[in-house]
């Protein structure tokens, strides 16, 4: 049933670290035990903290194939599991005139007509897949009843065809940002992590991976100005994106060291909200000086 | 579990670790986690997989199985301490004997302990050495935390710890380390008291939980996961709530609305489909010999219903009747009208105080006293006259279709209860309602005439959020 891509926490780690994705313990835990119990994986957190990046890092890390489904509002089975390819059976229908009937319906509902949508490529697939199911919060409800079905069992029943049965369970991952309350149902069958924004000490690590030529101690400056944001009652908190990106902006700009007026000319890069920086200027003393 | 043997964690030969992960979960359940067999199952496998051997890993192995939101993440981590301590106090007394303070005497050589002592602590916020921590916590609960002298009477204190070592005063202490070391550079330095009082509070949480893991082996580990872990906000008493609590219980309306949405409108879903007329469905059952082949449902009669809050806003019960005003002003959108009122013993109305944009939270008890007239010659609260003033001035928001909510714990400290005025209510609306945040045992003790209001509407006990939400969710109209 598992996959057994990982023997065990600390190889996770490593090999995630090795595609420039560095997992605290608990996310590397976390994968381990997904593919270890083949169970699905629900990732919470707030935006920018690398959920998605997650499932990328893993396929990455074990070179498998990245099978995505982004839900949307009124995204349906038809998008999410199979179609059946309409215009390809009326084509075939008008070219097997004189056929009976029971030939034509049997031909028109096999494998060749099947459209098949990201849930059903993924259990069908031989090779070692990941799933990811993107923003499953943003999906209906209705949605979350058929993934209660496929990650169930991670088996799918086409009625014309029969019930397919995943040959090897994908590694899947859901994210979800929260805009609404998943079924406990579909909580049930997930192992649940929470991403959320990362220690000091990881963070700076992370900086430092993703924005290389930045200066240790000022990389180190960054991560607590943004722990201190964290900390404020903020719209919007900034998440490790945002770090990364204000990192990237004081390496443009050649600063070496922090000081207000170069903080406050790039707070806008951190804050995507006017009272927000206003608030931030205050509470940071930006114009005190 | 599992058909190996399994290795024993942390040398406690009482119980295996399927005891206690059994434990763990039951004291889970008890804060109401919704955890089924197959989690536990799940659970066991995972810290299989995981080993015994990193704490830390059995902490988050156990974690994605067994929770199902971040919100539950704190209770858990505090109940997980408890099963699976880091430490075991050693049978050796060396530690517990020259703790007992007795009386709560220091003494000479026990205050130049606690000198030593929070200068060790001073040092290790300064560097930032968890693991120190820890150890440095065992050590002031088992220096100044223990209390009592026989069995039965004696025990561990993280606040009687706190309040000798009193570890906020280490601020400057830290400080002046931190910056000697010359570890920061000009701008940061603004950033670090609040870094350090973040890093103080860490400690005082580490000391916290050294002393239930104390108490819990002193007097059974079941007993105080259930009762010494404060449960999920949305399980906290109204009444006992704290600022910080409230301000939790804040963030839990929006996702409650969300959820009280969903299911209001399932109800009206259901309620619009109707019940089978009977009478109908037999007279038209003439035309088929007598067999009902077709049923007639009962129309629904449209019209939105309209909802009125009346809510005592006095200081006991002020948490509880903002947390209600938000969450019903986030499920506005159901109802053709809501209106609110207010009232510590005159009443007013506070609906456009609520409305949607103004709504902030955080500020809206400072707000409604401020803004709105609800005292009259006194500040305590009268239910009498308030009731009487809203017949007198509000009657007009009374009707066939209103449903009324009060909440309040009435308590009118000796005032006249005047029930005629909350008959006229009852008369005039279509419901009403009234949710008390006082458990019912307490009605009718000292000022409160909750018996007497009872008897004229139908008052339910209402005293945590969980509650509020299974009543709003079975009582409002659909």
């Amino acid at each position: 049933m598992t996959n057994g891509f990982f023997g065990s926490v600390d190889e996770v780690a490593e090999r995630l670290a090795a595609t420039g994705y560095l997992a605290s313990p608990a996310i590397a835990t976390t994968v381990f035990l997904a593919d270890r119990l083949g169970k699905p994986l629900l990732v919470e957190g707030p935006a920018g903290v690398g959920k998605t990046q997650l499932a990328k890092a893993v396929t990455e890390a074990t070179g498998a194939r990245l099978i995505r489904l982004q839900c949307y509002e009124g995204v349906d089975e038809a998008r999410a599991l199979y179609e059946w390819n309409h215009a390809k059976q009326l084509l075939r229908i008008t070219a097997g005139r004189g056929e009976s009937w029971d030939e034509t319906r049997t031909d028109i509902f096999s494998e060749e007509f099947l459209l098949p949508r990201p849930l059903l490529t993924a259990i069908r697939s031989e090779e070692p897949t990941v799933l990811l199911v993107d923003e499953t919060d943003k999906a209906d409800v209705e949605v979350e009843g058929l993934l209660l079905e496929v990650l169930g069992d991670f088996q799918v029943t086409v009625p014309e065809l029969g019930t397919i049965t995943a040959t090897r369970r994908p590694f899947t991952v859901l994210t979800s940002n929260a805009s609404r309350e998943l079924s406990e149902a579909l909580r049930r069958r997930c192992l649940f992590l929470h991403i959320g924004f990362p220690e000091e000490e990881l963070e700076r690590r992370i900086v430092t991976l993703k924005v290389p030529g930045l200066d240790a101690s000022l990389a180190a400056s960054v991560v607590r100005v943004v722990g201190a944001l964290r900390a404020m009652r903020l719209r919007k908190v900034p998440s490790v994106a945002e770090t990364i990106d204000w990192a990237r902006t004081l390496l443009a700009l050649g600063a070496d060291r922090l000081d207000e007026r170069v903080v406050r000319e790039t707070l806008g890069v951190l804050l995507k909200h006017q009272d927000d920086i206003v608030r931030a200027g205050a509470e940071l003393d930006l114009d005190a000086v | 579990m599992t058909g190996g043997p399994v290795p024993d964690p942390a040398g406690s030969p009482v119980d295996g670790p399927v005891a206690r992960l059994a434990g763990l979960v039951g004291a889970l359940r008890a804060h109401g986690f919704g955890i089924g067999t197959g989690e536990t199952v799940d659970a066991g496998l995972a810290l299989e997989a995981v080993g015994f051997a990193d704490r830390g890993l059995m902490r988050e192995a156990l974690a994605a199985t067994l929770l199902h939101g971040e919100r539950q993440r704190p209770v858990f981590d505090r109940v997980f301490d408890l099963y699976f301590p880091a430490t075991v106090t050693g049978d050796g007394t060396g530690l517990r004997g020259t703790g007992r303070q007795g009386d709560g005497d220091a003494g000479g050589d026990g205050g130049a302990d606690l000198a030593g002592l929070r200068a060790r602590i001073a040092e290790a916020l300064a560097v930032g050495d968890t693991a120190l921590l820890d150890r440095l916590a065992a050590e002031a609960v088992a220096g100044f935390g223990g209390y009592g002298s026989g069995p039965g009477t004696d025990g561990w204190s993280s606040h009687q710890t706190l309040s000798r070592l009193r570890p906020e005063t280490l601020l400057a202490r830290v400080r002046a380390a931190r910056t000697a070391a010359g570890q920061d550079p000009a701008f940061t330095d603004r950033l670090l008291d609040d870094e350090i009082r973040r890093a103080i509070e860490g400690f005082r949480e580490r000391v916290r939980t050294e002393a239930r893991r104390r108490v819990a082996e002193l007097r059974g580990r079941d007993e105080v996961a259930r009762r010494a872990v404060a449960g999920t906000p949305d399980r906290v008493d109204f009444l006992l709530a704290g600022r910080e609590q409230l301000d939790e219980l804040r963030r839990t309306v929006r996702p409650l609305a969300r959820k009280l949405a969903t299911r209001l409108a399932a109800r009206r879903r259901r309620a619009a489909r109707g019940e089978i007329d009977l009478r109908r469905t037999l007279r038209g059952s003439l035309s088929t010999g007598g067999v009902p082949v077709r049923p007639v449902l009962r129309r629904r009669r449209p019209g939105r219903p309209e909802l009125v809050l009346l809510c005592d806003v006095s200081g006991s019960v002020a948490g509880f009747a903002q947390f209600t005003m938000a969450l019903v002003q986030a499920l506005r959108d159901g109802f053709g009208r809501v209106r609110v009122f207010a009232f510590v013993n005159r009443v007013d109305e506070v609906t456009d105080l609520l409305a949607p944009g103004a709504v902030d939270p955080a500020g809206l008890g400072e707000r409604i006293l401020a803004e709105a007239r609800l005292t009259g010659w006194h500040g305590q609260s009268d239910y009498g006259a308030a009731l009487d003033g809203f017949v007198e001035r509000y009657a007009d928001a009374l009707g066939p279709r209103t449903v009324v909510f009060v909440l309040g714990d009435a308590r009118t400290n000796r005032a006249d209860p005047r029930p005629e005025s909350l008959r006229l209510i009852v008369d005039r609306a279509r419901r009403v309602h009234w949710l008390n945040p006082e458990q019912p045992a307490l009605w009718g003790t000292g000022d409160s005439v909750a018996p007497l209001y009872a008897e004229l509407v139908d008052m339910r006990p209402c005293r945590n959020a969980r509650q509020l939400g299974e009543l709003i969710g079975r009582l409002l109209p659909v």
